[in-house]
């Protein structure tokens, strides 16, 4: 594989300059914000799998992230588990609710698809609100550990970080796994056609299942490590709003590549920090950013990027 | 080095499609029909418009579930089973209103093709040596070997839907040769050609059959089926009303009249 040298050196030196950030950043505040920009990178990323490879759209990313995040919350603070293992669980369940979900669903398209994505969500949260005996209801659920290994505990933001920084690299390198071999062809073949998909042999019930399951999966694992980092949690995170600020991450980033999806999430969730010297009118800026963004980014910033670089290619080839 | 198993096949189809019928609420489109396509023919399906071809081929294609008669290929029954099962039987086909994957590129079409050839799944993907870096190096070989063979490999790495109509046509060819099918349907593959297209998409027909690969075309175009065809299956109304050699379906009194109009005639 020397096919792209100069590409895996650039991966190499961005993972170097990523494992030392935390000893230029003193600020506990700033340190917080990265961490969580990792986390809903990971989001992000799942929901590129879904809609960005397979072209399915769900908006219940957020209610994913809270299935994530209450599984490990109820493990540690109930059962008393660790941290590690309920991470492990957080992920398996919201797999299970996934294929439990995506089956019916993905017998919708479209719209239809949408609004029973929007519907899952809502139920979600409801039941995070009201199922008080497990959930605590709207006070939430605090005392959550932070993860250990060893005597070391990952108990501030910037030993978090690493805990983020590794996920957040497996999360990656399986999403751009999948689409660089035969998974991701069929799931790219149902988005680009889905009849011309089943007529050339691809089962798209199945594969379209698989991608509901990997999203549920990516977004667990980022509402499990939320947990784990906040250390409180609270059913109003987890609202349809945030599965619509999730779905234009992954939009303004581009939405059928890795790294679109988490160049979204982190530009988005910095964004508001940037306009905060606005008060009370940012979020009007932020929605305007947000629309030239998706006008004049069509293909989202990493179309923006691809252009700029082939411009590049030609010029030095003249 | 014909065995007796093949003389077998030959005589009683590779393909036995028998009384299907396909309705669309009130009308129904096929109508009892009965088609026989021997192993190793380019077989033709005519008919008039709306005589129900195409609707027949999506019918053994499972694109849409038949109402009632069986679909026999190979000996073994198609109808009811899904479309992705049909393809993995060995039933390739292409499509009259071109169906690529528009964004991707022509080499990544034809590797699409190679899905039910090819193994590697989820778990595969995430260990990158091995089996599956073979597996992907001899998908993407396969894939610009029949990019060759259809005379497009020079623009493998173009998006699909950048190219001409007719290079369009031959894109869905090689994706559909990709899964080495056994019977290979295509829906009208000279419609919008060229006459030195549509001389090139012969040769390309020929060199198919010619691959082991039996063929069931629809087509518009006389010239090419008259020419092209081991055997024609005329359809009126949903119904077959002939089925022969081309020279015989030439000369037939009910296909003459269904195509002049006999049924003005007779009124």
């Amino acid at each position: 594989m020397t096919r792209y040298p100069s590409r895996r050196i650039a991966i190499a030196l961005l993972i170097v300059v990523l494992a030392v950030l935390p000893a230029f950043v003193h600020s506990d505040y700033l340190l917080s914000l990265v961490d969580t920009a990792g986390i809903y990178a990971i989001v992000v990323m799942g929901l590129g799998i879904l809609l960005g490879f397979a072209g399915q759209l769900s908006l219940a990313q957020a209610a994913f992230l809270g299935i994530g995040a209450y599984t490990s919350g109820w493990l540690t603070t109930n059962l008393g588990w660790p941290a590690w293992p309920s991470m492990g669980v957080a992920m398996a369940l919201s797999a299970l609710v996934g294929f439990v979900v995506g089956y019916p669903c993905l017998r919708l398209s479209g719209h239809y698809l949408a609004l029973a994505t929007i519907g899952f969500g809502i139920i979600t949260q409801l039941v995070l609100i009201n199922w008080k005996s497990v959930t605590n209801g709207s006070d939430g659920m605090g005392n959550i550990p932070a993860p250990q290994i060893g005597s070391f505990v990952f108990d501030t933001y910037g030993r978090y970080y690493y805990v983020v920084l590794v996920a957040v690299i497996a999360c990656a390198y399986v999403g751009w796994r999948i689409k660089t071999t035969r998974v991701g062809r069929a799931l790219e073949a149902i988005r680009e056609n889905e009849i011309a998909a089943r007529a050339t042999g691809i089962d798209a019930t199945r594969y379209k299942i698989i991608a509901f399951v990997l999203a549920g999966t990516y977004a667990g694992l980022a509402g499990s490590l939320l947990a784990h980092m906040t250390k409180f949690i609270s059913p109003d995170s987890y609202s349809f709003d945030q599965s619509v600020v999730f779905l234009v991450m992954l939009i303004v980033g581009g939405s059928a590549s890795i790294s679109g999806a988490i160049l979204g999430a982190v530009l988005l969730w910095f964004l508001p920090e940037v306009l905060r010297p606005l008060k009370t009118s940012y979020i009007m800026v932020y929605g305007a950013a947000v629309i030239a963004m998706i006008i004049f980014m069509p293909r989202g910033l990493v179309g923006v990027f691809e252009t700029l670089r082939s411009r590049f290619a030609r010029r030095g080839a003249a | 080095m014909i065995n007796a198993d093949e003389v077998a096949a030959a005589e009683s189809g590779l393909l036995e499609v028998r009384g299907l019928v396909k309705r669309f609420g009130g009308v129904t489109a096929v109508n009892a029909l009965n088609m026989t396509v021997r192993a190793g023919d380019i077989h033709a399906l005519i008919g008039p418009n709306g005589s129900g071809k195409t609707t027949t081929l999506n019918v053994v294609s499972a694109l849409y579930r038949a109402d009632g008669g069986s679909i026999r290929f190979d000996g073994g029954e198609l109808a009811g089973r899904p479309a992705h099962a049909i393809a993995r039987l060995g039933v390739a086909r292409t499509f009259q209103n071109i169906r690529l994957f528009g964004d991707l590129s022509v080499v990544e079409n034809v590797m699409i093709g190679r899905h039910v050839r090819t193994r590697v799944g989820f778990i595969g993907a995430l260990l990158p040596g091995g089996a599956t870096a073979r597996e992907e190096r001899e998908t993407r070989e396969k894939a610009f070997e029949l990019l060759r063979f259809v005379g497009l490999d020079h623009v493998a790495a173009a998006p699909a839907r950048s190219l001409p109509y007719g290079d369009q046509r031959r894109v869905e060819i090689a994706r559909a040769l990709a899964s080495e099918p056994r019977l290979l349907l295509l829906d009208e593959p000279a419609a919008g050609m060229n006459p030195a297209e549509t001389d090139t998409l012969v040769a390309l027909l020929r060199s198919i059959r010619e691959r082991g690969t039996t063929l069931l075309l629809i087509e518009h175009d006389m010239n090419l089926v008259m020419s092209v065809s081991d055997r024609i299956t005329v359809l009126n109304f949903g119904q077959h009303i002939a089925e022969g050699p081309p020279a015989e379906i030439a000369r037939n009194p009910d296909v003459i009249t269904a195509y002049l109009g006999g049924t003005l005639d007779a009124a």
